[in-house]
């Protein structure tokens, strides 16, 4: 009676126009979205310190120094040493090594940040400040190479691409370690 | 802490501080009196300016005075998210505004709290404090809650807004907003707690409210799409063991989150008290890392790069990393720890004389549900257990409330809170004795030290180091 009760209420439902589930089974997957094509993904990078899709070109200190002076020393100061005024507030570039175990540290390029690699990601991605994201590939390798060559970290004459950026050692490479807390200190 | 040596501060830090002591002060002085001839004085602020309130009671209580004023002034009068409407002397005795009038509500004219920039020299690189200390309930209203912006807050369409998932993963895709919204969805209350909450109080009691040394917290109802259902519709790939995180704002931010967290709890939000997520907040799109510092939560979210490895951005190297006194710092720091504050009475308040007050605050983990909150009137020597307001939730604040009669000698407020885990919010004296005394700048971020208010025996409210 039941099977037969069932049949009929399916051949009735079977004959509308809606579904004849009102609930769908329940999902892992749904298929929403389209597949992100390589011409989508090209606009993108992050550069890990491996230096994996570091772009072509490369760059010196002699040309980033005249990028420098056109599009970073206004907030960065002639000298990297940084501008605190009113509207730009820059960051201090170089310097300060040997100062961060000291009750003064001074945390900038040149004595804090661990790979060179970032200095590109970071000036590519959103450098300089009033116009981000408008340097060339050759124009970012330059400004870094001239950083890192006021930096003392490479040599004025060296040439930075792909292959030469991620083999950089900054001075502070090894300053970092990973999170000890909960510190345990606090369980005695 | 006198046996600790002095802080030398940078230059940069001394700067960003004298600045916010600056500012702090013109805020204060801008507020108006509640009702200096009110015993009940909500919110007992002291009196230091004429109350714009009595103004506007005055101004509408004669119609001849509102018109010699006119409209456009009087309209000037409201505080920000407020309109100005003329006060009748009893609304019983009038229709009061048509149903609807202006489709999205505003609130009270009388509600004059805002946001306060800290200020850095750059205005669209700084951030700005939720005002604390006249929050109310554990939500924190959504045109309040604090900001840390890196390039400004863009002006995003959501019609042209893509996320795009690729990497480590089977089926790099892009979702449109229309996409995500049609997955399943969940909602949750969450805090978000900037790791740079406190980082003037290192050294020596220097804001003087609490907006000032704890307004970097906000808490929410969030609503969107848990990453590990996206992570089903690309397919992770063997190895895949961080997601690099992109926001689509001029600072382009990015951040690595390690895979573990992005499967535990990260939401994909869209979702924020009840509408779209604020501007400020990400619109249309934030990660959302429940318990981890704020930097992590990217707003404007466009872009999630599966790797097996993390980037090192910026972020994530030079900013917001621990350097402790040894001169090696510590990375990842990711997880909010334990903390509470007394909100009421907090800094700058004053208490009008001896008698009972509901002590209340906040309390929150990023570990997991708050367990218990105590409070202590003598600067940590007793302690005892605050009531609860509510059913704590997973990372998210709770309101706890404490009965106290005060007899009018000097006191000093101060609670505690321990998390689900068992961890115990430290002292300030604790945690400088661990991380080391060349903070600030030094170590200037995940300060969760006990907070101490000292109350005054003419019921004045100050910011202390006890």
């Amino acid at each position: 009676m039941f099977t037969r009760s069932a049949a009929i209420l399916a051949i009735s439902l079977a004959g509308l126009s809606v579904p004849a589930k009102a609930h769908a089974q329940a999902q892992i997957h749904y298929g929403f979205g389209t597949a992100a094509t390589s011409e989508d993904l090209a606009k993108f990078f992050s550069i890990p310190a491996n230096g994996n899709g570091l772009p072509p070109g490369s760059g010196t200190a002699a040309e980033g120094a005249k990028v420098y002076a056109e599009s970073c020393a206004v907030c960065h100061g002639d000298k990297l040493e940084g501008n605190p005024a009113r509207g730009i507030g820059g960051d201090k570039l170089i310097g300060g090594r040997g100062t961060l175990a000291t009750n003064t540290p001074i945390k900038t390029v040149e004595s804090y940040w661990p790979y060179a690699t970032t200095l590109f990601d970071y000036i590519k991605r959103t450098m300089p400040f009033s116009a981000p994201g408008s340097l060339s590939d050759a124009q970012v390798y330059s400004v870094v190479a001239y950083i890192l060559s006021q930096a003392n970290i490479i040599k004025p004459t060296e040439t930075i691409n792909a292959t030469t950026l991620p083999k950089i050692e900054m001075p502070n490479h090894n300053g970092f370690e990973p999170d000890p807390r909960p510190e345990l200190d606090l369980y005695k | 802490m006198k046996d600790m040596a002095p802080i030398g501060y940078d230059e940069k830090t001394q700067r960003l501080i004298h600045d916010m002591v600056a500012a702090e002060a013109r805020h204060i002085s801008g507020r108006e009196v509640e009702n200096p001839e009110c015993d009940c004085k909500d919110g007992m602020f002291p009196a230091r300016a004429p109350t714009r309130r009595v103004f506007l009671f005055a101004a509408g209580s004669s119609s001849a005075a509102a018109a010699l004023l006119g409209g456009r002034a009087l309209a000037e009068e409201a505080p920000p998210g407020a309109k100005h409407f003329d006060v009748p002397l009893d609304p019983t005795r009038q229709q009061g505004r048509p149903v609807a009038a202006d489709g999205y509500g505003t609130r009270s004219q009388f509600e004059t709290e805002v946001r306060v920039r800290f200020p850095t020299p750059n205005e669209n690189t700084s951030w700005s404090f939720t005002p604390l200390d006249k929050m109310q309930g554990n939500l924190t209203a959504s045109g309040l809650h604090f900001e840390r912006h890196h390039g400004g807050t863009p002006t995003i369409d959501p019609a042209r807004h893509m996320l795009f998932v690729h990497g480590m993963v089977n089926t790099p895709k892009k979702f449109s907003m229309v996409d995500l919204k049609r997955f399943p969805s969940v909602t949750r209350r969450h805090f978000i707690e900037c790791s740079g909450n406190g980082l003037t109080e290192w050294n020596k009691p220097t804001l003087k409210t609490v907006q000032g040394t704890h307004g970097l917290l906000s808490t929410s109802e969030w609503n969107g799409v848990p990453f590990a259902t996206i992570a089903r519709e690309v397919g992770l790939m063997d190895g895949a063991s961080w997601v690099l995180a992109e926001g689509s704002d001029a600072a382009v931010m990015t951040r690595s989150i390690p895979m573990e967290k992005m499967l535990k709890d990260a939401l994909l939000a869209y979702g924020q008290n009840g509408e779209s997520i604020r501007p400020e907040q990400g619109y249309p799109l934030r990660l959302l890392l429940p318990g981890f510092e704020g930097n992590t939560h990217i707003k404007w979210l466009r872009r999630l790069q599966v790797s097996d490895k993390p980037f090192m951005t910026r972020e994530e190297t030079s900013k917001y990393t621990d350097l402790m006194a040894n001169g090696k710092a510590r990375q990842f720091t990711l997880e909010m720890e334990a903390k509470s504050v007394i909100t009421f009475p907090s800094g700058e308040m004053k208490l009008p004389g001896p008698g009972f007050y509901n002590i209340n605050g906040l309390a929150w983990s990023g570990r997991g549900r708050v367990q218990s909150v105590d409070v202590s009137v003598d600067a940590g020597k007793t302690w005892y257990p605050a009531r609860i307001d509510g059913l704590p939730e997973p990372i998210c604040t709770v309101r706890f409330n404490f009965p106290w009669m005060w007899d009018g000698t000097p006191a000093v407020l101060q609670s505690r809170c321990t998390d689900e885990t068992g961890y115990i919010q430290p002292t300030l004296k604790q945690l400088i004795a661990i991380r080391g005394d060349n903070g600030p700048f030094g170590s200037i971020y995940h300060l969760n030290a006990i907070q101490s208010w000292a109350v005054a025996a003419d019921g004045g409210v100050t910011n202390v180091h006890a």
